[in-house]
């Protein structure tokens, strides 16, 4: 794996570390969905700060947000959060974890509830760990007005909302319990370019007053360039190339990552023109484009 | 796909022993004393006992289910005990008829269903609705009424078709196809009601699928695109409808047959489970279940050969 | 009726598997509007005002009942309808109307003791099964599957024979036979909705299994439960009063089942008899079936059918105010010239939501336009349009199409079909729900190519091995035939723009080609766009939100918000200097040029306070 800027692994002061992480899904005998897979992934967060993890699809990359959130069983290898093995938790101590890890979904509109009121949906974490009504009530009110959202949202259903709104709802919801690390599984690839925007500031914003960290998954290098401190670029389930987020998306090391830079086109003509030249030398120094992929 | 196949039919043998078994424990429970109600209330209890030896019914319930057991798989099911005839050849006697009037149900209903579904799924509006009268009508009337109602109709007032009796076909094709139309019309409409409905919602689901409209954006008509793809893809949840349709008739047979006095396997459940003769009843319920098992079966596999998919599988 | 489970209700089956892409969220009213709405639903309220009025004249029996069931009189077997009895007598001179009150209160309340039964048994385990899975799933599924490979009336019958005639006893067996239907429904929805995105956020947000599936689970099983419930409740009846016909059950107490057997027996002397209690159940059983069919547009919020569909033809040709636009090039040799367009959506209550309201726009010969805009903007409606294309409930309002100078809005059907694979074609967004699943590959390139190239089948296969190879998929042979769910979704979307290719079209409409591929995978699909269109001089109206491939491809640029084009012009011209406000917000969105953060450092770990 290529290192670029700082050395990646073995962060002192890590929040979530992950080592030699494998997972494997049972086959099924169809051909059709490839299955992720990881082969030894290790990665450090720490408090703060914004891992951007890229990779296409098939990749791994939504796995591991999943297998830190339990949600996903582990081959072997460990994830270990605030000093303490998480991989191995049972269900209760998992529901205690549901206060420092959350979770903000891909696609806002099926990761709430559509029979449920926004209300509803946001008092749900509070509730279920065990404040009162009032007082979730209450909460309720803040969380909205954190991202921006009327008040009166609480009593409405998700399907009155756009897109953009139905995903703040859910960072509303991932806020709930004040989590010190938040999976974000591409949370603005089904959104608009403008409500994008929108979206990702809010983010930034929320990490800047709470010290939250996020584990950013995506594939839209620019995206990540925006978001993240420190890039790691996922392949085939591993690593290929981390480091920080300017160097790694603008000055890549690694073969894969400059292919993938130079795929994804910008919004300027001769820009455009140059890097596509670009990425036709790379595809012929590299031999055979992806074309068994694609 | 073979394999398939094999798995399919080594399940259903699995189904014919537990059933069988199962079966055999419960028809054994109740202490109905055959021999007594054989020779009577007032023969002797020596004379009783000797006639529930013969019968083997004084052996505990394990060893006379394995002899059953046995003795089936050899194709020889028993002896009635109320009747003294061999079981297996008058079931098998009685197949044919009940054969005849399944089968024929089920052909009527996919031909027609089909046809219906795929006219109220293309054409929508008043076709549509009256698809849907029809299924809710089909589904409201229990099957013997509508039989009930077609017997007074078509046998009583107009005289077209005879109400009671049967003739096979070896004996006169004509005589098979009069005695057989009523019955066969009678468990029809609840099954064309359902399955119809079936086909025209798969119908109008494939219609929105993605691949139509490419398909028509490269220029070919509908009427094209409905017989070859529609078709193809509606075809798998209809196969799956007619498949538990297949138990259900059955069901409606039983009746169907006591009605018009057909002397099939239906109306033969009912004479010989108001007595409580094992042999009998045992019989009975293993080709019932050899029936469905074999319909499934066949209703798999033909989701199978048009489901690539499920192919490789 | 069929004695078995209906998969259906009349008003239409849910399909048995969720379309690829959508997802079977769909929301449950609040329970408290729902009884309001079913009353308001003139069929709802008929059928449950009916089906009120027969069980409270069931439970009334003994007042209401002219005499007791039993009570004959043979001098006045078969009287008509008289005075003192309403209905008649029986052949046992019997009053029918008494015996219809009485015998319906063993009818339905047989029905209600296996529902009950059938409920309890199934509604418990298919919760459990559904949302845990593993070996009590599928020991259960088994056992389901035992139970339903057997006809109801048969085991009943059976049942009788070794528990005697009891009705309660046999009722109870129903409850059982019955049991799976409600298992196999509650643990399908289940199963599907334990894998919804909101349930593994409940399950990260720390909630128990309990609450789980009390405030995410119920709520969508609720609904299609009570439908089933009322169609097994038909069921159950009709078995029941079929195992009182065929005499087995209470002997000669008084049942809709025992009467029907009666006028059977009497049927050449006294036909009428059937009538009332055929009466009486078809009247039962067809209220249960309308009140499902109800329940089911109340609880899972179906329009009814859009009212009066009409086809795209256009009332009158009126130009709408021509919008803004800041480059017009030539009418003259253009490939698509739209002027004007409009399109509309009908709504469920007949009116019409316009989605896009008159645009212009021109595609020549060998250039590529870009349409873009975010999604609702119309820019997909308009492409739809071209081709003739539109979804159901759409049409197109006013406006012209020309391509290559003919007029193709209100042209027949048939006329506008011939257009389609020669002179205009289409490639899709979706590669992978755009290839009919049940052929090959190579099937479906040959058909459509067949049938307006009019070739023969080897003439076919030649050609689309040709194009195959065109799209630089290696292997053409192999490819032919292979399925769709055997090839990637890069392969997949080469295979259509080969199908798009096939008959030499003109005209290139692209649907947001790339958007569903990844990054590698799609600049490797612009670039072969880009090849053919060179090599063939097409025209291309390039669908997308995408202001990078934008650049990369298009020549020109026609911007689309709100169903309106707001500016059109060259793609240098737009992209370096936008002068709509609206192109200036798509172009701030875009991040390429977006600074990016500073190097991580450690903070004091602040605790929230909003």
């Amino acid at each position: 794996m290529t290192d670029t800027g700082t050395t990646a692994s073995a962060l002192p002061d890590a929040l979530l570390r992950i080592r030699d992480l494998h997972v494997s899904y049972p086959g099924k005998g169809w051909r059709a969905p490839r299955t992720e897979v990881l082969n030894g992934v290790s990665l450090d967060i720490r408090p703060g700060e914004t891992l951007g993890l890229v990779g296409e699809s098939g990749s791994g990359k939504t796995t591991i947000g999943r297998a830190v959130l339990g949600l996903v069983p582990t081959r072997s290898g460990s994830i270990t959060f605030d000093g303490e093995r998480i991989d191995t938790a049972g269900p209760s101590r998992r529901r205690e974890l549901s206060r420092d890890l959350q979770v903000v979904f891909q696609d806002p509109y099926t990761s709430l509830n559509p029979s449920l009121t926004i209300g509803d949906t946001l008092s749900e974490p509070l509730l279920g760990h065990g404040m009162g009504a009032r007082e979730a009530r209450g909460r309720v009110g803040d969380l909205l007005a954190r991202v921006h959202l009327p008040s009166d949202a609480a009593g409405r259903l998700p399907r009155e909302f756009s897109g953009g709104q139905r995903q703040r709802v859910a960072i509303a919801r991932a806020l709930a319990l004040h989590p010190r690390l938040v999976i974000c599984d591409e949370p603005v690839s089904a959104l608009d370019l403008t409500t994008r925007r929108t979206v990702l500031e809010l983010l930034l914003e929320i990490q800047e007053e709470t010290g939250v960290a996020y584990l950013f998954v995506t594939h839209d290098l620019s995206v990540v360039r925006f978001m993240s401190h420190r890039v790691a670029v996922i392949k085939g389930g591993s690593l290929v190339e981390t480091g920080d987020a300017h160097a790694v998306t603008t000055g890549p090391r690694h073969p894969y990552t400059r292919a993938l830079m130079l795929s994804a086109p910008v919004a300027d003509v001769t820009q455009q023109r140059r890097r596509r030249e670009s990425a036709a030398l790379l595809g012929r120094g590299t031999g055979a484009p992806a074309v068994n992929q694609g | 796909m073979l394999k398939f196949i094999a798995r399919r039919i080594a399940a259903g043998a699995v189904l014919l022993v537990v059933i069988s078994f199962l079966s055999y424990l419960l028809l054994s429970v109740p202490d109905a004393d055959v021999g007594r109600q054989l020779l009577g209330q007032g023969a002797d209890q020596a004379a009783v006992d000797a006639k529930n030896a013969s019968l083997g019914l004084d052996r505990p319930v394990l060893t006379q289910y394995a002899d059953w057991l046995a003795h089936a798989v050899r194709g020889d099911l028993g002896t009635s005990w109320f009747t003294s005839e061999d079981v297996g050849t008058a079931v098998a006697g009685r197949l044919p008829v009940t054969a005849s009037l399944t089968l024929g149900v089920t052909l009527v209903t996919t031909v027609v269903s089909f046809l219906l579904g795929v006219w109220a799924g293309v054409r929508r509006g008043a076709a549509d609705r009256f698809v849907q009268v029809l299924g809710v009508i089909g589904y409201a009337l229990p099957g013997f009424l509508v039989t009930l109602v077609i017997v007074l109709v078509f046998a009583v007032n107009l005289n077209w078709f005879p109400a009671i009796g049967y003739t096979a076909f070896t004996e006169s094709p004509g005589g098979w196809l009069s005695t057989i139309t009523l019955p066969v019309l009678s468990l029809a409409v609840a099954s064309v009601a359902g399955v119809s409905q079936q086909v025209r919602g798969a119908v109008v689901d494939v219609l929105r699928q993605d691949y139509v409209r490419t398909l028509r954006a490269r220029g070919l008509p509908t009427s094209r695109i409905v017989f070859r793809h529609v078709l193809r893809n509606a075809s798998a949840p209809a196969l799956s409808v007619l498949g538990m349709q297949f138990v259900g008739l059955l069901g409606g047979a039983v009746l169907v047959e006591q009605i018009f006095g057909l002397p099939g396997i239906g109306s033969m459940t009912v004479t010989y489970t108001t007595r409580g003769d094992i042999p009998v009843i045992m019989a009975l319920v293993m080709f019932t279940v050899i029936g469905v098992v074999l319909i499934n079966l066949l209703v798999d596999t033909m989701i199978g050969w048009l489901n690539p998919k499920a192919r490789a599988a | 009726m069929s004695e078995n489970l209906p998969a259906a209700v009349p008003t239409g089956p849910r399909p048995s598997a969720p379309a690829p892409g959508t997802s079977t969220a769909r929301p449950a009213p609040p329970a408290d509007g729902s009884l309001r709405r079913l009353l308001r639903n003139p069929l709802g309220a008929v059928s449950a005002g009916v089906l009120l009025l027969l069980v409270v004249a069931v439970v009334l029996a003994p007042l209401l009942a002219p005499q007791a069931p039993d009570v004959s009189s043979l001098g006045d077997a078969f009287a008509a309808p008289d005075g003192a009895h309403p209905m008649g007598m029986d052949s046992a001179g019997r009053d029918i109307l008494s015996r219809i009150l009485y015998g319906g209160r063993s009818t339905l309340g047989g029905a209600v003791v296996a529902l009950a039964i059938a409920l309890a048994l199934g509604v418990p385990s298919g919760l459990y099964a559904g949302y845990y899975g593993g070996r009590f799933d599928s020991v259960a599924n088994w056992a389901v599957n035992l139970v339903m490979a057997l006809p109801a009336m048969v085991v009943l019958l059976a049942s009788r024979a070794i528990l005697g005639p009891d009705v309660l006893v046999l009722m109870i067996v129903l409850g059982v036979l019955v049991a799976p239907g409600f298992f196999r429904l509650v643990r399908g929805i289940v199963a599907n909705v334990r894998k919804e995105l909101y349930v593994d956020a409940a399950k990260v947000s720390g909630l128990s299994d309990t609450r789980i599936v009390a405030r995410h689970i119920l709520i969508v099983v609720r609904g299609p439960l009570i439908i089933q419930v009322a169609l097994v409740a038909g069921i159950a009846i009709g078995l029941q009063a079929g195992l009182e016909f065929l005499g087995v059950g209470s002997g000669s107490a008084a049942t809709w089942g025992a009467m029907l057997n009666e006028a059977f027996q009497n049927i050449q002397r006294a036909p009428l008899l059937i009538l009332w209690p055929g009466l009486a159940l078809g009247l039962t059983n067809g209220s249960l079936v309308l009140l499902a069919g109800a329940l089911r547009d109340v609880l899972e919020d179906r329009g009814g059918e859009p009212a009066g569909r009409r086809r795209g033809r256009p009332r009158t040709r009126t130009a709408s105010p021509a919008p803004e636009v800041l480059d017009r090039p030539s009418e003259a040799a253009a490939l698509l010239s739209v002027r004007g367009l409009t399109v509309a959506y009908d709504r469920p209550d007949g009116t019409g939501r316009e989605v896009v309201h008159g645009i212009d726009l021109d595609v020549h010969p060998g250039e590529i336009v870009g349409l873009v805009g975010e999604s609702g903007s119309g820019k997909t409606q308009t492409a739809f349009s071209v081709l003739g294309i539109l979804p159901e409930g759409g049409r197109i309002g006013s406006g012209s199409i020309m391509i290559e100078g003919q007029e193709t809005v209100g042209l027949p059907e048939r006329a506008h079909r011939a257009l389609r694979g020669g002179t205009v074609a289409y490639v899709p967004q979706e590669p992978m729900s755009n290839l009919d699943p049940a052929f090959t590959v190579g099937s479906q390139l040959m058909e459509p190519m067949r049938h307006v190239l009019g070739i023969s089948r080897k003439e076919a296969a030649v050609r689309a091995l040709d194009l195959l190879r065109l799209v630089e998929i290696p292997d053409p042979g192999r490819t032919m035939r292979l399925y769709p769910h055997e090839i990637s979704g890069g392969m997949a979307q080469r295979v259509l723009i080969a199908g798009a290719m096939s008959c030499d079209p003109r005209l290139l409409i692209a649907d947001e080609p790339t958007t569903a591929l990844d990054v590698r995978v799609q600049a490797e699909i612009l670039g072969l766009l880009r090849r053919l269109q060179q090599d063939r001089g097409l025209g291309v109206l390039l669908v997308t939100h995408d202001l990078g491939v934008v650049a990369d491809l298009c020549d020109r640029v026609a911007v689309m918000s709100d169903g309106r084009i707001v500016e059109t012009g060259t793609t240098d011209r737009i992209l370096r200097s936008p002068q709509d406000p609206c192109t200036r917000a798509l172009l701030g969105a875009v991040l390429d040029e977006a600074p990016a953060r500073e190097p991580w450092q450690p903070r004091e770990a602040r605790k929230t306070t909003a």
